[in-house]
């Protein structure tokens, strides 16, 4: 088969991953007549689509995030379904709350978009499943052999080692409001560290809807103490969105010690150009083991590269003779983490 | 290993001194022997590594990864040993390879041993360990921390006092086990290492204001000359140089310490001097950073010592003495020495205080940056007593410069945009000419963080780009040409003395101010 094969199936164009057969866009990254949504980050979901499809879940983090009118029509992923003659079904894709790959079939032919994924067990979602497919397309954001993120139970052990020794120094761990920052908490829980956590005003509402679905988080309490107040903690715990480091609320705290829960936490010229004193590398995507192990194991007819770094992947997969193509697509954070 | 890599990975970004202090502690008070000894030279400097050839490591690698995926990811990551340690393939299970296996196993392997030993080591290690490793191999270990820190951190795992510490570590060698024996509680151990370092006596600041309370009759005054200060000790036919936290610079300095044809401990200043002219201090630095200078920077750049104290001599330790008895014994032996390496720091005259500081204010030479006072019955005393010595610095220079960068502090000001980058006008442009932060008042602070955010331009990471609108007073103590920085000047101790809210940037001062000041100096 060639690239050409698939093209009734999927098309890169500027907006975003297209289906002609189905007449519908994946991740779309301006607005469309129907997007369907892999998860609810907001470079994959954006607002204004006149007609949504996505997981439940994504569905509703949507709506927390730009309001219950975010599109005209919204339709839950179930089952096996019909777009103008191409069956899609959503499969987990490990990623965070709701995440899922979107798989097309039509004549005999599967083609999957996975979206972000991850193969890291994360008690917040269902792990990534594995869907024989024809063409996998990939992101790669991670996409270089020196990505090998360690297990982030050892980064939650360094964290609480710092946490012990620098008990009047609050920890705060800079983390993305979906999924991150509950998989921080839930690493926390379960080292063991049962005291309160204090979190950020921005990721109230999405720490409360993971809870609604049963995710176990522990006793969370607003970051809103004063400066006095603050200075009376000990070996707290507080989470809060990278973008809260450089407003006026960090100012509270009294030395602390910031951290940086990310991926790109893996490379020291990273950490000291954030200026993060704790790098923790705990990521959400594929690291290099990961997404060669993937490809692998799917053994697709071809890959296609979303974005990233794609030339290392293409690379590899000249090595291990594997069809690649490059899409390039434009308006996905290459700095999502 | 685990220990130390991680170690040096939380000095590497930790900001905060007494942080990094805490984290010393720790290290020093739960890693065993012989394991700290060997930490402790590696953050002084003082582990002869550096055995394998970047083209060693390099060669490993490339036997392991593709060369196309290794070139992307070191271009990616920037640093050799970082991209090696990250991308070397994973075998086999893990082992915590103790740092004192790796230096007693380096020192006594042959060259062709080497890439089988170091491989076998980044087999058993993960990244950050292949890292410490891989630094420590190709003797490329920067820790970024000062040797009287990494002993201050030391001192606080048991109850020795830190000059104790500080006299006597320098004549054991790594791994120190009679060091650490004694800091565990065990007896004070007798140093066997020829010529050991002495800790240093020290001045503290004195004002104007301070001055009509003492007696000029009870002072000696010497210029203070901007060099560095140093140690030079020979004892037994060792001669050695030491910073005054004890640092061995002997190996940079073969000019001098070839010439040490004496038995004593001698404090001095390391100056470089041409036909008896001081040159400034740029100068000098460009001989402190070369482990071993070669034959053409030590001719271009002769190392001379100006000689303040005599600490021992001919086996007499002179240090209780009072200062005018050892300053005639110290004129005494300087005379027997190569008086163009050696002179003794000359003694101003002055009848009172006024005559001391017309002399301040106009010193014959620009090298020197204020008066030392010295008690004439002072002994030498370990550390910085108050009162004995005193340093009476020339005032400081001053410009009006504008803001242009800011970025936030760590610390006491965590949080605050408070660390800035300041430049002065070179035609309708305002150049770079150095960062500060300072004491500000908290109501300061605040008003400069307001300030920051409501006048950014543009972000780069931490750092925000400012709009040219405020001016601030930054005082310094003296200036270097340098090629480093587009302006080609440096400032030594620049610091916002003042933040000047009622003055518009087009009223800052221009470059010219600081190259003045340079071609004045003849520098
Ligand atoms: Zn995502």
């Amino acid at each position: 088969m060639q690239s050409e094969t698939f093209t009734h199936l999927l098309l890169p164009r500027p907006e975003g991953l297209y289906c002609p057969a189905g007449d519908f866009h994946i991740d779309p990254v301006r607005p469309v007549a129907r997007a369907l949504i892999t998860h609810g980050h907001a470079d994959h979901a954006r607002a204004g689509h006149d007609t949504v499809l996505a997981s439940r879940q994504t569905l509703d983090i949507m709506a927390i995030r730009y309001g219950p009118d975010f599109a005209r029509v919204t339709q839950a992923a179930e089952g096996r379904m019909d777009l103008g003659g191409v069956e899609v079904s959503f499969h987990p894709a490990g990623h965070v709350l709701g995440s899922c790959q979107v798989a097309l079939h039509q004549g005999g032919v599967t083609a999957v978009v996975s979206g972000d994924y991850s193969r890291v067990a994360n008690p917040a979602c269902a792990p990534f499943e594995p869907v024989p497919c024809d063409l996998f397309v990939t992101e790669a954001t991670f996409a270089l052999p020196v990505f090998k993120h360690p297990p982030p139970q050892d980064e939650i052990a360094r964290l609480l080692a710092s946490v012990r020794a620098f008990p009047e120094r609050a920890h705060l761990v800079g983390a993305y409001a979906l999924g991150k920052a509950q998989r921080v908490i839930m690493l926390l829980r379960e080292a063991g560290y049962d005291t309160p956590i204090y979190i950020h005003g921005a990721l109230q509402r999405l720490c409360e809807y993971h809870i609604e679905q049963g995710v176990k988080l522990g006793d969370l309490r607003p970051a809103t103490m004063d400066k006095a107040e603050a200075k009376t903690l000990r070996e707290a715990v507080v989470i809060a969105p990278p973008s809260a480091f450089a407003s006026p609320w960090v100012q509270r705290f009294t030395d602390p010690v910031v951290g940086f829960a990310s991926g790109w936490m893996q490379i020291r010229g990273r950490v000291r150009q954030r200026g993060v004193e704790m790098p923790l590398v705990i990521s959400d995507h594929v690291d290099w083991p990961d997404l060669t192990g993937t490809l692998r194991e799917l053994n697709p007819e071809e890959f296609w590269i979303t974005h990233g770094r794609d030339d290392a992947l293409m690379r590899w997969a000249a090595l291990e003779q594997r069809r690649a193509r490059p899409l390039h697509l434009v308006g996905y954070e290459d700095e999502a983490e | 290993m685990k220990r130390f890599a991680d170690l040096l990975e939380r000095l590497a970004f930790t900001p905060g001194r007494n942080a990094k202090l805490a984290l010393l502690e720790r290290y020093f008070r739960d890693t065993p022997d012989p394991d700290r000894g060997y930490a402790l030279a590696a953050l002084t400097g003082g582990l002869e590594t550096g055995q394998a050839k970047p083209a060693l490591l390099r060669a490993l690698v490339a036997e392991r990864v593709d060369p196309e995926l290794f070139a992307l990811s070191y271009d990616y990551v920037g640093d050799l040993a970082e991209t090696i340690a990250l991308i070397w393939p994973e075998r086999g299970t893990p082992r915590d390879v103790p740092l004192s296996e790796v230096v007693v196993t380096l020192s006594g392997a042959g060259k062709t041993e080497l890439p089988a030993l170091i491989a076998r080591w980044l087999d058993q290690m993960r990244p950050s360990e292949r890292f410490a490793l891989i630094k420590l191999v190709t003797g490329s270990l920067r820790v970024g921390i000062s040797t009287r820190l990494a002993l201050t951190g030391l001192a606080r795992i048991g109850t020795v006092p830190l000059d104790e510490i500080e006299e006597l570590w320098s004549g054991f060698e790594p791994p120190y086990a009679p060091l650490f024996a004694w800091l565990d509680g065990g007896p004070r151990p007798e140093v066997t290492a020829k010529a050991p370092f002495r800790p240093v006596m020290l001045s503290t600041p004195v004002t104007e204001a301070d001055l009509p309370a003492l007696d000029p009759a009870a002072y000696a005054a010497e210029w203070k000359w901007d060099g560095i200060r140093v140690q030079a000790v020979s004892e037994g036919g060792v001669a050695r140089l030491y910073t005054r936290t004890g640092e061995d610079i002997s190996g940079s300095f073969p000019d001098i310490v070839e010439r040490m044809h004496f038995d004593g401990a001698l404090d001095g200043e390391l100056l470089i001097r041409r036909e008896g002219l001081v040159a400034p201090f740029s100068d000098l630095q460009k001989r402190l950073g070369r482990k071993s200078p070669g034959k053409a920077i030590i001719a271009s750049h002769p190392a001379a010592l100006r000689l303040y104290d005599v600490m021992t001599w001919d086996g007499e330790d002179l240090r209780a003495l009072p200062w005018t008895e050892r300053r005639a014994r110290l004129e005494a032996a300087v005379a027997g020495l190569d008086d163009a390496r050696f002179d003794v720091s000359e003694r101003l005259p002055f009848g009172d205080w006024d005559a001391l500081a017309s002399l301040r204010a106009d010193p014959p030479d620009a090298v020197i940056e204020g008066v030392m006072l010295k008690r004439l019955d002072s002994p030498y005393t370990a550390g910085r007593p108050r009162g004995p010595w005193f340093k009476w610095k020339r005032d400081p220079m001053i410009v009006d410069a504008v803001i242009l960068y800011a970025q936030r502090g760590h610390g006491k000001r965590s949080g605050f945009y408070s660390d800035f980058t300041f430049g002065l006008w070179d035609g309708d442009m305002l150049v770079p000419v150095g960062k500060a932060y300072s004491g500000f008042t908290d109501e300061e602070l605040n008003r400069l963080d307001r300030f920051v955010r409501n006048n950014t331009i543009d972000r780069f990471g931490p750092v925000r780009s400012l709009k040219a609108r405020l001016v601030v007073e930054v005082a310094f103590e003296g200036l270097n040409r340098s090629t480093r920085h587009k302006s080609g000047v440096a400032m030594r101790f620049p610091r916002i003395s003042r933040i000047r809210w009622d003055k518009p940037a087009e009223e800052a001062d221009r470059l010219t101010a600081l190259t003045d000041i340079l071609d004045g100096m003849g520098a």
